[in-house]
């Protein structure tokens, strides 16, 4: 495994500069962009937190004011969900979904680009707020009628018109994946051997699809009653406010299974590659995840049960919600069963996905007595609701990302991660994140509401709330841990090369960083592990047999002398050209949707944003999609 | 690097042209998009059942003319048949007779906006009005953002008229005939859902 340094000094081979990055169509480099801002999000949105929780520490806080505590909570939410999150799991889907199955690129690279800036622009829209009379301050789940008043005041409406900008982006990347995974697989790669994170990203993007509408139709009526005098959330006269919960919990619960699924995916690549087994029912937790895809569609009362819907729908929605736990149980004993007689490596990414069924395991129980109504009234707005959906959505998502960022870290820059710092940083994390949120159960059943900026002296809950601060300053500092890890083992870092984990999937046959095209010939498919077993033989009792030319972990020699044949040989693959045209369009989108805020003088920005996004996809569309063959 | 047959017990990798059917990759994101616009407009739907009779004391679906829109109706699904017979003449590479049609559709489709406008300017001094009564709000809303995918089908459809003017309508990228009628017929038939729920069962 003779890579040199200098092979690998370019994070990605091509051309370079910010305009190159700008007119990316590769979605190599979309899915890196896509991590970097979605990590840099994770820090504004864990300041915000954690100025939430110095604010929290004590009685009577002093450190915010009300308004700004509820601008910090409400963004640290809508932060986390929509900046961090989903756009951290669109990287990994971005990077690996065409690698894994065997494609040069998504459906469509141009849309994908397109995703990706709507998204960027989105996020500092909303950010801009912040310097323009304030953030949106009406809880990132911004209930009627609280959110369509004060109607002087614009925060809301960046909230409104932000994430309708950042859904479109989500649907066109929805779009694009469901394409690229029905049409672009390699041959022999049938749906049944695709990598379990392939059929997590299929049903994320499924549910993404179906989901955003019913809350764009919610965040438009809320848009209409702030700014148009529409009545859609005004009870006064004769309107429903219940409405808005309903169309927005019929996105916000399947949205929990988006941030959640992609971090199911990642530990069931984790998991078989650790313990050097094949993941243990393969079709079972494929299955289960497009159970959860489909139930999740009819559990999002269960975020309602104190409104009044009546006992029939209390009980049909508590029923399906224990139901959904069902297929969440077959996925963890499926990754027991995996471990299970495996010989095991506690590698970092394995701690973390360790880590993470631990954690989401607690949080999965937690989140089943939500199902039994009577309890579920008593818990609802406290923080056991928070402890609930942290250790699902930071015990479980994140440390599933995390996992996956320490996995294939070496597959981005062709370095590893240094592991030591990896394991400070696990225990760290670990330490931190239960200190933080288990005393919230108890504060929770103790009746600590959720949302107020502070509380009184003397009602027992003092203690574990300063319990819970010092665990927030425990996860900073695991985070600035892991930031160090990634800066020092950018240029640093142990050299990887092709295949440093003894892999099972398509990403590890080719080059760290894989070339700019993924692959020299496109892969034939026999199995699923395909690349596992062109590496391993069982023997008569299941032993693992070594096949020839396997050493150190990687198949082929990465740096041979015949690497100038391989030019001639891919002289013929057309890679799509750059293209600034969507970045312009996702331009003009969010310049219409500055406009829309500000509407009594805003048409006009709203009229140039239209015209800008016209340009761009008018542009897009008559370009050639090839300017000139890749060589 | 590719993975070389180095040593016998290796599959062999076997050279596949990359080349993927674009056009079968395009339709089929047109139909994710368009399985998303159905939970578009059926929360709007949903939304207008639920305020069918929160007219607030104002006028209610008595201001409906339905002959009147029955008419456009009539018109609006017309437009499908041109569409239809759009794509037809392209297919046969017919692309004079394809631009009668896409302009006949284009003009259907303008058709059925003018009688929206018409109509909502009746409406609006009848007194049905967005702020009035959350069953306007509802009412507006949903023909409202029907209405807006008409023009944008409309927008499309002069484009690619415009585009085959100067012989650069392909098939295989930007605009394509087929993938334009697609959505042009679902805003059709989402058309035969709102009239019906909208103006129908009103009465």
């Amino acid at each position: 495994m003779a890579v040199t340094a200098e092979r690998i000094a370019l994070p990605i081979p091509g051309e370079t500069g910010v305009w190159s990055w700008i007119t990316t169509v590769d979605h190599k480099r979309i899915g890196l962009l896509y991590g970097m801002t979605a990590f840099f999000f994770f820090f504004v949105g864990g300041l915000e937190a954690y100025l939430v929780r110095l604010q929290l520490a004590q009685p009577n806080g002093t450190v915010l004011s009300a308004s700004a505590y509820n601008q910090l909570f409400t963004m640290h939410g809508l932060t986390m969900v929509f900046l961090v999150v989903m756009p951290i799991a669109a990287a990994f889907t971005n990077y690996f979904l065409p690698i894994l199955i065997g494609a040069r690129d998504v459906a469509f690279p141009r849309l994908n680009a397109f995703s990706y800036w709507l998204f960027l622009f989105s996020g500092i829209m909303i950010y801009t707020s912040f310097f323009v009379g304030g953030a949106p301050d009406g809880a990132w789940v911004g209930y009627s009628p609280l959110a369509t008043q004060l109607t002087e005041v614009v925060r809301m409406d960046y909230w409104a018109i932000g994430l309708n900008l950042l859904g479109v982006a989500s649907i066109a990347a929805s779009a694009n994946f469901i394409a690229t995974i029905f049409t672009m697989r390699a041959p022999g790669m049938t749906m049944l051997r695709m990598p379990v994170f392939v059929w997590m990203a299929l049903v994320v993007a499924f549910l993404l699809i179906f989901s955003l509408p019913p809350v764009a139709i919610g965040l438009f009526q809320l848009f209409l009653d702030r700014n148009f005098g529409a009545l859609f959330y005004q009870a006064a006269a004769g309107a429903d406010p219940l409405l808005w919960q309903h169309l927005f919990w019929l996105f916000g619960h399947p949205e929990v299974y988006v941030l959640v699924l992609p971090a199911m995916g990642i530990v069931s690549e984790i998991l078989p590659v650790f313990s050097r087994k094949p993941l243990f029912g393969y079709e079972f937790v494929v299955f289960s995840g497009a159970a959860i895809g489909f139930i999740g569609f009819g559990v999002w009362s269960h975020h309602m049960f104190t409104s009044g819907m009546g006992p029939v729908a209390e009980a049909g929605f508590g029923v399906a919600t224990m139901i959904i736990a069902l297929p969440t149980g077959v996925k963890i004993f499926n990754w027991i069963g995996t471990t299970w007689g495996g010989r095991l490596r506690f590698s970092t990414p394995m701690l973390f996905s360790v880590g993470f069924i631990a954690m989401f395991v607690i949080g999965g129980l937690s989140g089943v007595t939500h199902a039994v109504v009577p309890a579920d009234t008593q818990q609802h707005d406290t923080y056991y609701v928070v402890a609930h959906f942290h250790y699902v959505l930071f015990g479980g998502a994140i440390f599933g990302y995390v996992a996956g960022v320490y996995y294939w870290f070496p597959k981005w820059t062709g370095r590893m991660l240094h592991e030591g710092w990896g394991k400070v940083h696990f225990w760290l994390m670990l330490i931190g994140f239960n200190l933080t949120f288990a005393p919230m159960h108890i504060l929770g059943l103790n009746g600590m509401p959720r949302r107020t900026y502070r509380y009184a002296d003397g009602l027992g809950w003092d203690a574990w709330n300063l319990v819970a601060t010092i665990g927030a300053t425990v996860i900073g500092v695991s985070f600035l841990v892991f930031l160090w890890n990634i800066l020092w083992a950018r240029k640093h870092g142990a050299v990887s090369g092709n295949d440093p984990w003894d892999g099972r999937t398509l990403e590890w046959t080719i080059t760290s960083p894989p070339p700019a095209h993924n692959f020299d010939e496109v892969p034939v498919v026999h199995s699923l592990d395909d690349f596992w077993h062109r590496k391993y033989a069982e023997d008569e009792e299941g032993r693992l047999v070594e096949m020839a030319v396997v050493s150190g972990g990687t198949l082929v020699d990465t740096d041979g002398p015949d690497q100038g044949g391989h030019h001639e040989e891919h002289q013929q693959i057309h890679m799509p050209s750059p293209s600034y045209y969507p970045a312009l369009a996702a331009l003009g989108l969010v310049v219409t949707g500055y406009g829309l805020v500000y509407l009594s003088w805003g048409w006009v920005a709203v009229a140039v944003g239209g015209m800008i996004a016209l340009w761009g996809l008018f542009g897009w569309s008559l370009e050639p999609i090839t300017r000139e063959a890749h060589s | 690097m590719s993975t070389h047959p180095v040593a016998g017990t290796l599959p062999p990798v076997v050279h596949v042209e990359g080349e993927h059917d674009i056009v079968h990759i395009r339709k089929t994101a047109m139909w994710v998009f368009l399985g998303s616009e159905c939970l578009f407009f059926g929360s709007m739907i949903a939304t207008f059942l639920l305020y069918r009779n929160a007219t607030a004391g104002g006028p209610g679906a008595d201001v409906f003319s339905v002959p009147f829109t029955s008419a456009s109706s009539f018109i609006l699904l017309m437009s499908s048949l041109t569409m239809v017979l759009a794509h037809n003449a392209f297919e046969r590479h017919d692309s004079r007779q394809g631009r009668v049609w896409l302009a006949g559709t284009a003009l259907l489709g303008s058709t059925f906006l003018a009688g929206q406008i018409f109509e909502f300017t009746e409406f609006v001094h009848e007194g049905l009005t967005i702020s009035g009564s959350p069953f306007g709000s509802s009412f507006f809303m949903l023909t409202g953002f029907h209405g807006a995918h008409v023009a944008i089908g409309v927008m499309m459809l002069a484009a690619m008229f415009l585009l085959s003017l100067s012989g650069r309508l392909h098939h295989d990228r930007g605009l394509n005939v087929e993938l334009v009628g697609l959505y042009w017929h679902f805003v059709d038939i989402v058309w035969i859902v709102i009239f019906t729920v909208v103006y129908l069962l009103q009465v």
